[in-house]
């Protein structure tokens, strides 16, 4: 079912972005499926996509990385977007490697401004060992999901991040200035309440849209842990935590109390197995599911679903899994972008979708469509 | 040959003005050879009067001719308000709304672990021996409202605790600002701001 103000991408130029010298694209707001064979672009328009929103984009590159080689002397990316029943055009762009700048509807802006408008989630083949490898890859999944309902959460959590590293700083340089310390700690409980609160709220919002779909993927149960015990719900609690924790962390050399130390902890819900003790077709699918919820839940927010990127989606997935997961992208109404190496992968999405064949030619990249 | 590499030697000088790159220095100072009666001789004039006379006042940090500045030297400005800015930008912006008319005290920057800029590097221990001696019934906080801006707020207001009235400048939505164009914090800061009109 299309909602009433889709959130889509309606037209992409990549400039010297990547692999890609000049390439643009013009879609409507059904999904689309990108094929084509390996080392022609397609995981590029992803990322070119993923940097309309907050932050270093899916692969987290620095802006330097992203410039065309072997001529980096800059990229560029402009997008039209359909966004609450608006048109915005957004242009960021990076010079000579120096910081991304960002212009919405021709003024100058911030990427958090960017969260306001494009809400984005991914699931990138990296993110298939999410589960078994360390936090922080959790972390900031959650985050992003966290994002897409709460789009001040990115400069609440730069924030914390700012304080955290100023602290850790006078620890490693063992200052013993309390009142510095409190300064910088106040700011940090202040932030972190704030984290923790859209975090909790978050997981409260997923759990509820996979108890409410009719949907073939498994639901996980989540819940968020410490790398060692609790984590202090209130500001006061927070900042005395923090507080009480300065000569271990001195010690330390870094701060040990507060979200940065969260972990997202999941079962598979029906079997009542822990996520990182499930097969990789089952972490695969737990990952799918909680994106599919979090559209639904953003889509009874907001009235319309995320951008889902969906890289080589369909590895891991069965083709009778595949089915399901098309069928349910449609029923969502999102502008999902997928990419695959052959077009009989997206057979089954019909003209429910529009398919754009990815090559490259002589450094400038073509797309046809299928 | 000597001329032209003066010129470029000028041109470079200005290229490191804020707000001015490479191509808007050849061009300003094109301009100023162009009008070099009108322009060129009196700024090179006045650079010369400011570069002897221009001093930081001992007193408060901000930038005059003297080594008391014209604020710190009015009985007028001394109402008890002390106002604390991060720069001499702020002041004078502070200045050009005539809103305030107690004094200053110009920090130099704020606190920041990572920039190497502790308590002592800024005029802390100056703003407390102000706070004793100069009579201040209240203490302003007007510091930038990012991470270091904060930090140091909470420094002082730690350092200074129930000595004197310690208040901060109001965050909200800015006159002829509208809501949409807000970020969730400004909105969030204006609605615990809220006042009965």
């Amino acid at each position: 079912m299309a909602p009433e103000k889709p959130l889509a991408v309606t037209s992409l130029t990549l400039s010297h972005f990547r692999s890609h010298k000049i390439a643009r694209i013009r879609v409507d707001e059904r999904p689309v499926a990108i094929f084509g064979a390996n080392g022609a672009g397609k995981t590029n328009i992803l990322e070119a996509l993923s940097m309309l929103s907050p932050g270093r984009g899916l692969r987290r590159a620095s802006a330097s990385d992203m410039a065309r080689r072997p001529d980096p002397i800059g990229w560029q990316l402009t997008a039209d977007v359909l966004s609450g029943g608006a048109a915005h055009e957004i242009r960021t762009w990076s010079e000579n490697g120096a910081a991304r700048q960002v212009r919405i509807d021709d003024k100058q802006a911030s990427q958090v401004a960017l969260g306001q408008i494009v809400r984005v989630l991914w699931l990138i083949p990296s993110m298939d060992r999410l589960w078994i490898e360390g936090a922080e890859g959790r972390r900031r999944f959650l985050d992003r999901a966290v994002l897409s309902f709460v789009p001040g959460h990115a400069q609440i959590v730069l924030d914390y991040e700012k304080a955290m590293r100023e602290r850790n700083r006078l620890l490693k340089d063992m200052v013993r200035d309390p009142h510095w310390y409190m300064a910088l700690e106040r700011q940090m409980a202040e932030a972190g309440a704030l984290i923790h609160r859209n975090r909790r709220d978050t997981l409260l919002k997923l759990d509820a849209a996979q108890q409410d779909g009719t949907t073939r993927f498994p639901a996980a149960a989540l819940d968020l842990t410490q790398s060692e015990g609790s984590m202090p719900e209130s500001v006061k609690d927070l900042a005395e935590a923090i507080a009480e924790s300065r000569f271990r962390d001195m010690a330390a050399g870094r701060t040990l109390v507060g979200p940065h130390r969260t972990d997202l902890h999941a079962v598979y819900a029906e079997k009542g197995i822990e996520a990182k003790d499930c097969s990789t077709g089952e972490q695969k699918a737990l990952l799918v599911s909680l994106i599919l919820a979090n559209g639904r839940a953003l889509s009874r927010q907001i009235g319309a679903p995320p951008i889902l990127l969906l890289d080589e989606i369909a590895a891991h997935l069965d083709a009778d899994r595949r089915a399901a997961l098309y069928d349910e992208i449609c029923a969502l109404g999102t502008q999902a972008w997928m990419t695959g190496t052959g077009a009989e992968l997206f057979d089954e999405l019909g003209s429910r979708a529009q398919h754009l064949h990815v090559s490259e030619t002589t450094g400038v990249s073509l797309q046809d469509p299928a | 040959m000597s001329s032209t590499s003066d010129i470029d030697s000028l041109i470079e000088l200005m290229a490191r003005l804020p707000g001015l790159g490479p191509r808007s220095a050849r061009r300003a100072v094109l301009h100023l050879i162009r009008k070099r009666g009108q322009l060129l001789t009196p700024l090179a004039g006045a650079m010369q009067q400011v570069a002897d006379t221009a001093r930081e006042c001992l007193n408060c940090g901000n930038v005059g001719t003297s080594d008391i500045c014209d604020i710190c030297d009015s009985e007028k400005r001394a109402t008890g308000e002390l106002c604390i800015v991060e720069d001499v930008a702020d002041l004078w912006a502070m200045e050009r709304s005539q809103v305030f008319r107690g004094r200053y005290h110009v920090l130099g920057g704020t606190l920041s672990a990572l920039d190497a800029v502790g308590p002592e590097e800024l005029r802390i221990p100056r703003l407390l021996d102000r706070v004793e001696t100069e009579g201040i019934t209240e203490v302003i906080l007007a510091l930038n409202a990012t991470v270091d801006g904060m930090t140091t707020a909470h420094y002082i207001a730690d350092q200074l605790g129930e000595r004197v009235r310690i208040t901060s400048l109001a965050q909200g939505v800015p006159i002829g600002g509208e809501l949409d164009y807000l970020d969730d914090g400004t909105i969030s800061a204006a609605m615990r701001a809220r006042k009965a009109l």
